[in-house]
C-alpha cells in the first residue's frame, strides 16, 4: 500500500507541474495586454513600460514561469487591479461560497441518488426504475442553466417560496467569518435568522447543480447493484434462505458501493464545472462569478489563479477517492 | 453482460420476442426519422422560416406565440421561429467541427501512443492527464476567456478540452488491435509501421470512436450553448441557441417563449444525438 501511495503522490506532483505550466501558457496566449488592462484608460507610454516591468512582463518566458511558481509557493496568486487587492484575498472570499454550493450538491446527490439506485435495481423495470431512467435521460439533455431558469420560474416567480439570487438576505448581511460557508458559520454561532436565510438561498442552486450528478449516480449504483446481484455469493445468500432485504442491503450493496466511490471523483469534476454555470444563473457570488468578471475586465491573474485552484481541488478530490478506495477494497491493500 | 445479470436479478415478465423486436424496431425508426427531421430543418431552415432571422420589426416586439409568429417575437420584434431555425445552422455545424477536430487530434496522438509505446506513450498519456486534471468547463472557460469571447474561440476551447478522451480511447483500441494475428502477418509481410497503422490497425479501431463521438455531440452542444449563455461563446446578434437564451435572461419571468423555444431546441437536439449514438452502439456491438 505504501508503494501505491508513493506512486500516486508522485503522479500528483507531475500533474501539478503540468497544471501550472498550462495555466501559465494560457495567460500568455491572451491577446489582451495585462499591463494595458491594469492601467485602464489612463497612463501614457512611460507608465505602460513601468507597469510591464513591475508585472515582470519584460522578462524571458522561462524566467517568468519560475517567478510565477515561486509566487505560488508563497501564496502569491497575483494582484487584481479591479478589486485593488491580492487575488489570494479575493479567492479566500469567493472560494468558500463555491465549496458550500458544491458540497451541498454532492450531499444531495449521494443522499438521494444512492438509495434510488439501489431501489431501482431491486425492482428492475418497476415504476421507480422507469422514473429514474427517464429522469436520467432528461437531466443529461437539459443544460444546467435551463434547469436553473425553470426552477426560478416555479419556486421564485410562481410560488414565491425561495429567493432566486445571492447567498443571504441583504438586510441581514454576512454571518461572522469562521469558514466562509454561510450556512456552517451561522449554524456554529447559533445565528438562526442568518442560518435560515442562507439555507433558503442555497436550496435552488444546490438542487439545480445536484440533479445531473444525481442521475449519473442513480445509473451507476443501479448498474453495479445489478452486477452484484448476479454474483454467486448472492445466489448462496439467497439459497441460505436469507430475506431479500438482507441479500440486497447486506451482501450486494456493500460490493456495489465500490464503483460508486470511484465515480465520486468524476462527479466532483462535473460539479465544479456545473457550479460555475449555476453560480452565474443564480448570481451566487462564488468562483464562477469571479472568473466571469475577471474575463470581462481582462484580469488575467484572477482568471489563471482561479483555474489553477479549481484544478487543484479536483485533483485532491481524486486523490482522496483513490486513498479511500484502498481502505474500502481489501484486494488493493494486500496486492 | 447486462442481459444475463438482468435475468438473474429479478424474474422478468415473459414477453413475446416478436413484440420486443417490434418495440426496438419502432425506436430505431423513430430515431432515424428524428435525425432526418433535424437535418432537414437545419438544411432548409431559411426556406421554412417565415421571416428573415435578423429582420427587426419594432411594432411586433415581444409578441407571444400566435398564428403570425408561432414561437412569438423577441424584444426587437424578430420572429423567434425563424431565429431558432437559424440557430440550428450555427449550433449544429459548430458541434460537428468541435467533435471532428477533437477526434482528429485525439486519434492521431492516441494511435501514436498506443502503437509506439515506451516513452512516447508515457509522454502523450501524461499530457492527457494534465488536460483531464481540469474540470472540463472550467478549462474551456479559461481558454475561451483568455482568447476573447467568440463562437470560434469557444469551439477551439471545447476541442482542446476534449481531445484527451479520444486519445485514451484510441490508444486502448490500438493496443488491443496490435496483438491481433493480422497485424503480425502484416509485419511479417514487411509492411512499414505507417502502413500497418493506417491500413490494418486504425480501420479496425474506428467503431467505438465513432459511437463515442456521436454520443458526445449532445454534450458538445450543451457546452457550446452554456458558453454562449454566459457570454463566452457566440455573440449577439448571432442566433446561436445559448446566445439567444442569454439575451432572453432579462425577460424570462415575463416572456416565457423567449426561453422556452431555444431551450426546447437544445433539449431535443441533445436527445436526438444521444438516441442516434445509442442506436449506433447497438448496431455495432451486435
Amino acid at each position: 500500500m505504501r508503494t501505491f501511495l508513493i506512486r500516486r503522490l508522485l503522479g500528483v506532483v507531475i500533474v501539478l507541474i503540468g497544471i501550472s505550466l498550462l495555466t501559465f501558457l494560457l495567460s500568455h496566449v491572451m491577446p489582451a495586454d495585462p499591463a494595458r488592462a491594469a492601467l485602464g484608460a489612463k497612463g501614457g507610454e512611460q507608465q505602460y513600460l513601468e507597469m510591464r516591468e513591475r508585472m515582470g512582463l519584460d522578462r524571458p518566458l522561462p524566467e517568468q514561469y519560475l517567478r510565477y511558481v515561486q509566487g505560488l509557493f508563497q501564496g502569491d496568486l497575483g494582484y487584481s487591479y479591479t478589486s485593488r487587492r491580492p487575488v489570494a484575498t479575493d479567492l479566500a472570499a469567493y472560494f468558500p461560497a463555491s465549496m458550500e454550493l458544491m458540497l451541498s450538491a454532492l450531499f444531495l446527490a449521494v443522499v438521494v441518488g444512492v438509495p434510488l439506485g439501489v431501489m431501482s435495481a431491486a425492482r428492475v423495470r418497476g415504476p421507480l426504475d422507469k422514473t429514474s431512467g427517464v429522469l436520467a435521460i432528461f437531466s443529461t439533455a437539459m443544460p444546467l442553466f435551463l434547469t436553473g431558469l425553470l426552477l426560478q420560474v416555479i419556486f421564485y416567480k410562481q410560488l414565491g417560496w425561495l429567493p432566486a439570487a445571492g447567498r443571504i438576505a441583504l438586510i441581514l448581511g454576512e454571518p461572522q467569518h469562521i469558514t466562509g460557508m454561510f450556512t456552517v458559520d451561522s449554524l456554529l454561532r447559533g445565528d438562526w435568522p442568518r442560518f435560515f436565510s442562507s439555507i433558503k438561498h442555497l436550496i435552488l442552486p444546490a438542487i439545480t447543480l445536484s440533479l445531473p450528478a444525481m442521475a449519473i449516480l442513480i445509473r451507476i449504483v443501479r448498474a453495479s447493484m445489478l452486477e452484484a446481484l448476479g454474483q454467486e455469493y448472492v445466489r448462496t445468500a439467497r439459497s441460505k434462505g436469507l430475506s431479500e432485504n438482507r441479500v440486497i442491503y447486506g451482501h450486494a450493496l456493500r460490493n456495489a458501493l465500490l464503483p460508486t466511490v470511484t465515480s465520486l471523483g468524476m462527479l466532483v469534476g462535473a460539479l465544479l464545472s456545473g457550479g460555475f454555470l449555476v453560480e452565474i444563473v443564480y448570481t451566487f457570488p462564488g468562483l464562477g462569478m469571479y472568473v466571469l468578471n475577471a474575463i470581462m475586465r481582462a484580469e488575467f491573474a484572477a482568471l489563471i489563479s482561479t483555474t489553477l485552484i479549481v484544478a487543484t481541488v479536483y485533483m485532491v478530490a481524486n486523490l482522496l477517492v483513490d486513498i479511500a478506495y484502498v481502505f474500502i477494497d481489501p484486494r488493493i491493500r494486500y496486492a | 453482460m447486462s442481459s444475463l445479470t438482468l435475468a438473474s436479478a429479478t424474474p422478468e415478465p415473459v414477453r413475446l420476442p416478436s413484440l420486443a423486436r417490434l418495440r426496438g424496431r419502432w425506436r430505431q425508426i423513430g430515431t432515424l426519422l428524428a435525425v432526418a427531421l433535424l437535418l432537414l430543418l437545419t438544411l432548409f431552415g431559411p426556406v421554412i422560416g417565415p421571416y428573415a432571422p435578423d429582420a427587426v420589426d419594432v411594432s411586433q416586439r415581444m409578441q407571444p406565440p400566435s398564428s403570425a409568429h408561432i414561437m412569438g417575437t423577441d424584444p426587437l420584434g424578430r420572429d423567434l421561429f425563424s431565429r431558432v431555425l437559424a440557430g440550428a445552422r450555427v449550433s449544429l455545424p459548430a458541434v460537428l467541427v468541435i467533435v471532428v477536430s477533437a477526434v482528429t487530434v485525439g486519434v492521431v496522438l492516441g494511435a501514436i501512443a498506443g502503437y509506439l509505446g515506451g516513452i512516447v506513450d508515457d509522454t502523450i498519456m501524461r499530457l492527457t492527464d494534465i488536460f483531464l486534471a481540469f474540470p472540463a468547463l472550467v478549462l474551456a472557460l479559461a481558454i475561451a476567456g483568455a482568447l476573447g469571447p467568440a463562437l470560434t474561440t469557444a469551439m477551439l476551447a471545447v476541442s482542446v478540452v476534449w481531445w484527451p478522451w479520444y486519445a485514451r480511447l484510441t490508444r486502448g483500441q490500438v493496443i488491443a488491435r496490435k496483438q491481433e494475428l493480422y497485424v503480425e502477418a502484416a509485419r511479417a509481410a514487411g509492411c512499414t509501421d505507417r502502413v500497418i497503422l493506417q491500413r490494418h490497425v486504425l480501420p479496425n479501431s474506428w467503431t467505438p470512436i465513432v459511437v463515442q463521438s456521436t454520443l458526445d455531440m449532445g454534450a458538445a452542444l450543451i457546452t457550446t450553448a452554456s458558453l454562449g449563455y454566459i457570454g463566452m461563446g457566440a455573440q449577439p446578434p448571432s442566433a446561436e441557441w445559448g446566445a439567444m437564451l442569454s439575451q432572453a435572461r432579462d425577460y424570462f419571468l415575463n416572456a416565457w417563449w423567449l426561453t422556452f423555444f431555444p431551450g426546447l431546441a437544445i433539449f431535443l437536439s441533445v436527445l436526438i444525438f444521444t438516441a442516434a449514438g445509442e442506436l449506433l452502439r447497438e448496431a455495432t456491438t451486435r
